[in-house]
């Protein structure tokens, strides 16, 4: 039963997991960009919701009101203003250039909040749990959590298959000077992209915020775990990412049972098995 | 046959390596002019130049974009303590160990993430940086999480006095960014560098042209580590302390060392040295800002990557067509040679 508790705990850690990979996989489909400031991204969400609840002193999952659009907007801006500079055949500028933005915003947070670390208190979910019978039960923060990557996923493959900016997403992916050809605006497509992916990134940053204690040199890990979901699950497979997530949250509570000093470590080398063994993932999709 | 050779140096590479020759007496004689001080700072810009050079090496001919490097630092880091300490080599022998150690690794790692493409590998690598620098926390011999100091007994085996010690160490790091350039120059003259320059140029037109993309890759991927493992057993050998969060610190060994090469100019051997000589300047006069210095370099990087992406030597090359090494490759045909065959 214990067993059973654990892969349980790391199945719903899992969620968190797809959600920091949703976004990541969503704008490599669309641009074939890897964003390095992802991880940064989400760690500015949730100092973002922490101004938000302190100032209005609400419950942080209301101020998702206002973290989210607030970081579609970022990313919509900063699609537009600096990341469509950098796209073309050469793959320098892009990973250099996000890789300068988090450095960026790593040193900002850490000028504006020092390097203390924070928390959100959202009134006792945190720590509430559902009893499953004996010995095993689930917080409620991590099934919310959880039940929210499912949501985001299932509605980022609605949008991806039955809506027209879905259809416009997949255009350009496919071919791009085609996508422009029957009249779409690449730059506008790719901004969109981008501030979709900031949403993902603000729901991500937020729940991670209540779950632990997070400062302005988290993001890096945080991309990583992405990274290792979309990688594991298979590119461009937006359930894929879930199982990718899930897999990673999984072997870090394995991993973190034997000692604790393996919790991370454990996903990694989950990550690296992977690729060593079934390098384009479990579910993929495109070739890429 | 038409008889013709080629010719790498022309009128600016030769001034280049002149003013390079002495420029090297003048430094190797820095024990005699220059302080402490001076020769710790000089150690360290040799160290950077060193880092960065191998980075644009990587990045900048081979297309390889690490974010990772420190995995290499660090490793020469640890193989440094672990030579020394646990089996008796002497520090200055646990120098290139580390390098082939580095190389060794390289190997197998190369095997894993050269699966992924572009962008994805760049990540890739980093995820091997926080693999090792989370099994050297685990080294408990090494001092685990926290870290170790090199004992006394093996630092005085180096040099019996402090100011020997310092000398030495000094004279080591000016040796190792001496052979650190003189090798990518010696590789980017040979058929290898060739190569190299043609797959940074077009990767299709290199590979359509016989070039082998995915084994010359791998080469400068082991040879890259082999020389970022040397210079980070000698910066840890400066620093006589290490633990895993300095040795794989990626603001140190990868941030600064993309910075400094993006600035300098990327895909130029100038480059690296130009920019860390930028870097340095900088830092003297601005170190009090702590992270707003590390912001500023990043708004600098991003503005030089989209305004000027080939950098200070980039824009200075092309106006006035300098370079200070002989790389060039320009055909002198005889004149009084037979003409051939259509």
């Amino acid at each position: 039963m214990e067993w059973a508790n654990i892969i349980l705990q790391g199945v719903l850690v899992g969620g968190l997991y797809a959600m920091f990979a949703a976004g990541l996989s969503l704008i490599f489909g669309v641009m074939r960009l890897v964003n390095i400031a992802h991880g940064d991204l989400i760690v500015l969400a949730a100092y973002l919701a922490l101004v938000v609840t302190e100032t209005l002193g609400i419950n942080p999952l209301a101020s998702l009101a206002f973290v989210v659009p607030a970081m579609a907007l970022i990313g919509y801006a900063l699609q537009r203003g600096l990341l469509n500079q950098t796209l073309g055949d050469d793959l320098l500028p892009p990973l250099l250039v996000t890789f300068g933005l988090s450095v960026i915003i790593q040193n900002g947070l850490l000028e504006l909040f020092t390097a203390d670390s924070r928390r959100l208190q959202a009134g006792g979910i945190e720590v509430d749990s559902i009893q499953l019978g004996t010995g095993l039960a689930v917080g409620t923060l991590p099934l919310i959590q959880f039940a929210l990557a499912v949501a985001v996923i299932a509605g980022l493959q609605w949008l991806f298959y039955r809506t027209a900016l879905g259809r416009a997403f997949r255009a350009t992916s496919d071919d791009q000077a085609m996508a422009q050809l029957v009249g779409l605006d690449n730059r506008r497509v790719f901004a969109l992209a981008m501030a979709l992916s900031l949403a993902v990134v603000a729901i991500a940053g937020v729940l991670l915020a209540i779950r632990t204690n997070f400062d302005p040199a988290i993001g890096p890990a945080r991309l990583i775990f992405g990274f290792e979901a979309v990688i594991m699950g298979g590119l461009g497979s937006m359930w894929g990412t879930l199982a990718g997530g899930v897999i990673l949250g999984v072997a870090q509570a394995i991993g973190a049972q034997i000692d604790p000093g393996w919790q991370v470590l454990a996903g990694h080398i989950a990550f690296l098995v992977v690729l060593a063994v079934r390098p384009q993932g479990l579910f993929p999709k495109v070739q890429g | 046959m038409t008889a013709f050779q080629v010719e790498h140096a022309t009128r600016s590479s030769r001034i280049g390596l002149a003013v390079f020759a002495v420029l090297l007496v003048v430094l190797a004689a820095a024990p005699w002019w220059g302080g402490r001080q001076d020769l710790r700072l000089l150690a360290e810009i040799y160290c950077f130049v060193a880092l960065a050079s191998l980075w644009n090496l990587l990045a900048g001919y081979a297309g390889l974009v690490s974010v990772g490097q420190q995995a290499y630092v660090g490793l020469g880091a640890y193989m440094l303590f672990a030579a020394t300490m646990l089996m008796g080599v002497h520090p200055l022998l646990a120098i290139p160990l580390a390098g082939v150690v580095g190389a060794i690794v390289a190997l197998p790692v190369a095997g894993l993430i050269f699966r992924l493409r572009g962008h994805y590998f760049a990540i890739g690598t980093w995820v091997v940086a926080e693999v090792f620098r989370l099994l050297a926390s685990q080294v408990s011999v090494l001092g685990g999480g926290s870290g170790i100091s090199l004992p006394v007994g093996i630092v005085t085996a180096m040099a019996p006095s402090r100011q020997m010690r310092e000398f030495l160490i000094y004279w080591l790091a000016l040796a190792i960014v001496v052979l650190v350039l003189g090798a990518i120059v010696l590789l980017l003259r040979s058929r290898y560098g060739l190569a190299l320059t043609a797959i940074r140029d077009n990767e299709i037109a290199a590979r359509s042209n016989g070039v082998d993309v995915a084994r010359t890759k791998l080469i400068v991927y082991v040879l890259t580590a082999f020389g970022t493992a040397m210079v980070g057993a000698l910066i840890f050998l400066q620093k006589l302390r290490v633990s895993p969060a300095t040795a794989f610190d990626v603001n140190d060994w990868t941030a600064y060392v993309i910075f400094i090469t993006v600035i300098g100019g990327i895909g130029r051997v100038e480059g690296p040295i130009i920019g860390t000589i930028v870097f340095f300047l900088l830092r003297q006069t601005l170190a009090d800002l702590g992270s707003l210095y590390l912001l500023m370099l990043g708004v600098v990087a991003i503005a030089v990557m989209l305004k000027a992406p080939k950098g200070i030597w980039g824009y200075v090359a092309d106006r006035f067509g300098w370079q200070l090494f002989p790389l060039e490759r320009r055909l002198n045909i005889k004149a009084e040679a037979p003409r051939g065959t259509a």
